[in-house]
């Protein structure tokens, strides 16, 4: 029998390759290893589901056994992929004795694709609280941490980033007290210009979140239920639950033992083909060209040239523009990064409704923009006239 | 009028209020959206979204 392309991760990476790839090919044999429970979710709506009034058990879309009949493919649940074996064109899958581990063995592919992911970064804090702090990166995360608000009031978030952000605004909407801490001066400090930022952390404040720049947790102590959190300045602060969101980190652990190239992700040329001509990557896990995007657009663009590749047809990837758009309704925001390295400046114009900002080159040709509140809405038109990324 | 929701990101599509946005004008069946029209928060393609019952 023919050897199957072997997809290891059912996120939106994994499981976009496979169904792009049956789009052009019905009968290739996929097999997908999944450490969760390989049901498909929108990872994008953990973030807003308490608004959306979405239980853990609603956002998912797709269980397993219909996404297997769905893609025609095989899916092998709670297996613990151990080790990459290029060489021998096969990787093995961890046994154990639970029952719901996958049973231990190896699996044969004539391609591989890497789709694992990322982790969520751990900062180092002191104190026997910060063992009992909550991370959110898979929907059976998601599910504890929405059993845990159960009858609570005041959530604290570390990081005021993208996820940070979006979570504070979905609790703050739920009715939650939410207070979030960050080193940097301002919120996504990685993507917004400061007048642009300024406008956000007023918006969310003005909805009720509570921020606390230049204000890293160092020390959580257990307080009976509750947390005792103490910052960097010695000011401190009490909280029912925890939250970190101060980013993430590729998985790379497997590609490195096998010896793959890997940088910040596994490093893969535009072809998404890793050091090994027969091993691909892409998603939170990959370093694409250089780049590391964990977002939607670019994940969906690496899924459609991967299966292209896959079906015989060798294709690059190619990024356009792809703004991202932050999910805080208390601001609406857009944020199209200049290309990485880019010379040039902030243009930010300021209204009462928002503020559009423009990242120019010397010559006044715009690269890149960050939009808050009604600006927002030029995100699609502003996008097409952005140079492409790759 | 029915709706389309994306099955990446949950974006929905109704009918009623089309994707002025991007061209597609308030009242535009979902068999008269281009092909090409794609989710405007993720980017999938048009075949990537389900009809939902509302």
């Amino acid at each position: 029998m023919k050897k199957p392309v072997v997809i290891v991760g059912s996120g939106l990476a994994g499981v976009t390759v496979a169904r792009e790839l049956r789009k052009l090919d019905a009968d290739k044999p996929v097999v997908i290893v999944s450490a969760d429970d390989g049901g498909f979710y929108s990872k994008p709506s953990l973030s807003n589901a308490l608004a959306a009034g979405k239980s853990p058990a609603q956002l998912l879309l797709t269980p397993r056994e219909t996404l297997a009949m769905q893609l025609k493919a095989e899916i092998r649940p709670h297996a613990r992929v151990t080790q990459l074996l290029p060489a021998e064109r096969a990787i093995e899958i961890a046994g154990g004795r639970t029952p719901r581990l996958a049973p231990a063995g190896r699996i044969e592919y004539e391609q591989l694709v890497l789709a694992l992911g990322a982790q969520p970064i751990r900062l180092p804090i002191e104190g026997d609280g910060a063992a009992g702090v909550l991370a959110v990166n898979n929907l059976a995360d998601y599910a504890a941490f929405r059993a845990r608000l159960e009858g609570k009031r005041r959530v604290a978030i570390l990081g005021a980033g993208l996820i940070g952000c979006e979570f504070a605004n979905d609790l703050r909407l739920a009715g939650f007290a939410v207070d979030v801490f960050d080193i940097a001066p301002q919120p996504l400090g990685r993507l917004l210009p400061p007048v642009t930022a300024a406008f956000f952390r007023q918006k969310l404040a003005a909805a009720g979140v509570c921020f606390h720049f230049v204000a890293g947790v160092v020390r959580i102590e257990r307080d009976g239920e509750t947390f005792r959190l103490t910052d960097n300045g010695g000011g401190g602060h009490a909280a029912d639950i925890v939250l970190s969101a101060v980013g993430l980190k590729p998985e790379t652990a497997l590609a490195r033992a096998a010896g793959l190239a890997v940088n910040r992700g596994i490093v893969t040329a535009r072809s998404l083909a890793t050091s090994d001509p027969r091993i691909f990557a892409l998603g939170d896990c990959a370093e694409i060209e250089g780049m590391v995007l964990p977002f939607v657009m670019p994940i969906m663009a690496a899924a459609r040239a991967l299966a292209k590749t896959l079906a015989g047809t060798p294709t690059d990837v190619a990024y356009p523009a792809m703004p991202v758009v932050v999910k805080t309704p208390a601001c609406p925001t857009a944020v199209c990064p200049p290309p990485a390295g880019s010379a040039g400046a902030w243009r930010e114009e300021a209204t009462a409704d928002g503020v559009k900002a423009l990242f120019e080159d010397a010559a006044g040709r715009p690269l890149g923009f960050a939009l808050a509140g009604s600006p927002a809405a030029e995100r699609q038109a502003l996008g097409e006239q952005m140079p492409a990324w790759l | 009028m029915t709706k389309y929701v994306c099955i990446v990101c949950g974006w929905v599509y109704d009918e009623a209020a089309g994707d002025p946005g991007h061209g597609i004008a308030p009242g535009t069946k979902w068999e008269d959206v281009p092909a090409a029209w794609s989710c405007p928060d993720c980017g999938v393609a048009k075949a990537d979204f389900e009809m939902v019952a509302v």
